[in-house]
């Protein structure tokens, strides 16, 4: 109905190569991008700074680690420890004067080589071996952020982040912040949508196939893996430095600790390997769930009359939220992506149901 | 240079060692039968604390009728756990196992939590706080009795794994089809395992706790238990106990001495850098198999 494929024919080679073949996604992509732009002239600006834009960057973060894990299939617990790294040398190159736009490149910079270093570990180990070595580098990362005065900034271990300015212009309205985060979650998306489209794509997917196999038809396997590793590196450590920017402004250790790696990880799992849209719901999902969880339990101790303790009401909805995880594993393992992908898929040829997809 | 000092520090932190060794056991077991890496460990050592404590304090029953009950409930949970999340997940890629996993870590210390609240509680088992005194040397009761019971529960598995039951579970680490078609019930062999291992993680919560008492710290021994079982080997019990060993001779003294230097908490860092160095330079451990990657 929506999703009608007649009259797409594919008449010339750029038809042919066309991102979204089928009009009505370009329609409904349109129409999103509009709302995006027109976001901060509808919502109160506490929806605004509160729930967009923690979405938007979290997205973009989620894209970086799909990206090595949907995309390449290498596996990293310590993404939070890489976007930390690019939120730290971001302030610091920015309180020493280097303009904001050059000091989140090179916050994406340090990021992407420190990244890379996991790719030395990806060249030896992989699966389980590749986890727990991430896992150990984001212990290491932790304590030397907040155990090195240098970087964590003395004994508050917070560290004040500067505004940002853009071509010397500071940016303090919630308006141009939720634009910063806008620009950077579309060009991340823009780059995932077309890195399925590339030769470099192509060879990521060979290798999470099987890297022996992309060995043999001469795709050279590490150097996809470095690759890999240093451009989601690259796209964590800006995303790390605009959420600081935009979002905490100030940062400190524990905004990215190995909680928030495992968060991160839960974001590409919920919303589904290697998918790009799955990635904007994993985001929206996890970060709206505490919210939702919260006033859903405080509703249900007042409908049944239960009285929880604090220290129950604190972590019950920790515990619901390892409870859905492992729910979403058991019912959608292919994430809510593939859930959004069913329903496209039941609407390409309704009302023909039986038609062969 | 203290001679004394370093024996201290090393002898207590080989006591240490073998505690951790316990961690890394049920690690060991759930990963020899199922090749699944288990990283809810620590929060199935926490939780078997605090059935022990819930039984204790709760029904008032004695401290060891305490134990064995929770025992009992441990074995029971660890069946439930393979049985409702880890069975429907066979064949799926590592990643959803090891995400299964961590959401199992994240519901178990959150769950405890939310029923038996944060605070920190004592767990007496009855061993004195008077140090032991071996010549000149200081040694902690407790320790002493977490390593002689992580040696006897060595024991009883390198026994159990001679009995018929232990076979079958061999036979099932070392081919998983060739098992089934043989005719083992592969699915009832990992849920022992699980089992198993939630008995141990009970065995070692109640031994962590009696040392620095019952809350969240105790999930936080699964980074010593994942470090000796992979440097040990993931599939090697033995391996398991004397990485244990190692890592706690390194561990206590190479902490006395960087402690100092580097302004606390560097045990976590040694641990960090002994996984990393273990997975760069052997990735299948001291005795592990060469061939258990997974690809």
């Amino acid at each position: 109905m929506f999703f009608r494929q007649a009259g797409v024919y594919h008449t010339n080679y750029v038809a042919d190569r066309a991102l979204f073949p089928v009009a009505a996604d370009r329609w409904i992509i349109a129409m999103i991008l509009a709302l995006g732009v027109a976001a901060p002239f509808m919502f109160s600006s506490l929806y605004l700074s509160s729930y967009l834009l923690p979405w938007l960057v979290w997205t973009a973060g989620a894209l970086g680690l799909n990206l090595i894990l949907g995309w390449a299939g290498q596996f990293h617990l310590g993404y939070a420890a890489i976007m930390g790294i690019g939120a730290y040398a971001t302030v610091h190159a920015n309180r020493f004067g280097v303009p904001w736009e050059f000091s989140i490149v090179i916050g994406g910079v340090s990021a992407a080589v420190i990244g890379s270093c996991f790719a030395f570990a990806a060249l030896r180990v992989k699966g389980l071996y590749l986890a727990l070595s991430t896992l150990a580098l984001q212990f290491v990362m932790d304590w030397t952020i907040s155990h090195v005065p240098a970087i964590s900034g003395g004994t508050q271990a917070t560290l004040q982040a500067p505004d940002i300015r853009v071509l010397g212009q500071p940016i303090v309205s919630d308006a141009g912040l939720y634009y910063v985060a806008l620009v950077w979650c579309v060009l991340v998306t823009l780059f995932m949508l077309n890195l399925r489209r590339t030769a470099l794509g192509r060879a990521l997917v060979a290798v999470r196939e099987k890297d022996f196999a992309a060995a043999v038809i001469g795709v050279n396997s590490f150097y996809f893996k470095l690759v890999a590793f240093s451009t989601s590196s690259f796209i964590g450590g800006v995303s790390g430095a605009i959420l600081i920017g935009t979002f905490y402004h100030a940062v400190t250790p524990e905004q990215f600790s190995v909680d928030v790696s495992i968060q991160v990880l839960a974001m590409v799992i919920v919303g589904g390997l290697g998918s790009i849209i799955g990635s904007y719901f994993g985001a929206a999902f996890i970060l709206l769930m505490p919210g939702v969880m919260n006033s859903f339990i405080s509703w249900g101790a007042a409908r049944f009359g239960v009285s929880l303790s604090i220290e129950a009401l604190a972590h019950l909805p920790q515990a619901l939220y390892g409870a859905l995880i492992i729910s979403f594993l058991l019912v959608e393992p292919l994430g809510l992506g593939k859930i959004y992908k069913n329903v496209r898929d039941y609407l390409l040829v309704w009302p023909f149901g039986y038609v062969k997809k | 240079m203290d001679w004394a000092l370093l024996a201290e520090t090393g002898i207590n932190g080989s006591l240490i060692g073998l505690m951790y060794s316990l961690v890394a056991m049920g690690i060991v077991l759930i990963y020899k039968s199922s090749s699944v890496p288990n990283l809810a460990q620590g929060s199935m050592t926490m939780l078997g604390a605090y059935i022990v404590l819930a039984y204790s304090s709760r029904f008032g029953a004695p401290i060891w009728l305490a134990i064995v009950l929770a025992t009992l409930s441990m074995f029971g949970i660890g069946i439930a756990i393979e049985r409702i999340a880890l069975r429907r997940l066979a064949g799926r890629p590592i990643i959803m196992i090891l995400m299964m996993t961590l959401g199992l870590e994240i519901l178990l210390r959150a769950g405890s939590l939310t029923i038996w609240g944060a605070t920190g509680r004592p767990m007496p088992i009855g061993i004195s706080d008077d140090p032991l005194f071996l010549g000149a040397l200081l040694i902690n009761r407790a320790y002493a009795a977490g390593a002689a019971v992580a040696i006897v529960m060595f024991g009883l598995f390198a026994l159990f794994f001679r009995t018929r039951m232990g076979v079958v579970l061999r036979a099932i680490s070392d081919d998983y089809t060739a098992a089934w078609s043989v005719g083992i019930s592969v699915e009832r062999g990992v849920a022992l395992s699980w089992a198993m291992a939630s008995v141990v993680a009970t065995v070692a919560g109640v031994l962590w706790a009696s040392v620095q008492g019952v809350d969240q710290s105790l999930a936080h021994l699964l980074l010593k238990g994942v470090t000796v079982a992979v440097l040990g080997g993931m599939d090697s019990l033995g391996g398991a106990l004397l990485a244990g060993l190692l890592l706690g001779i390194v561990e206590g003294i190479a902490g006395s001495y960087l402690d100092p230097l580097l302004g606390g908490a560097s045990r976590d860092l040694v641990d960090a850098a002994m996984l990393i160095v273990t997975i760069m330079l052997r990735p299948h451990g001291l005795f592990g198999r060469h061939d258990i990657e997974r690809i």
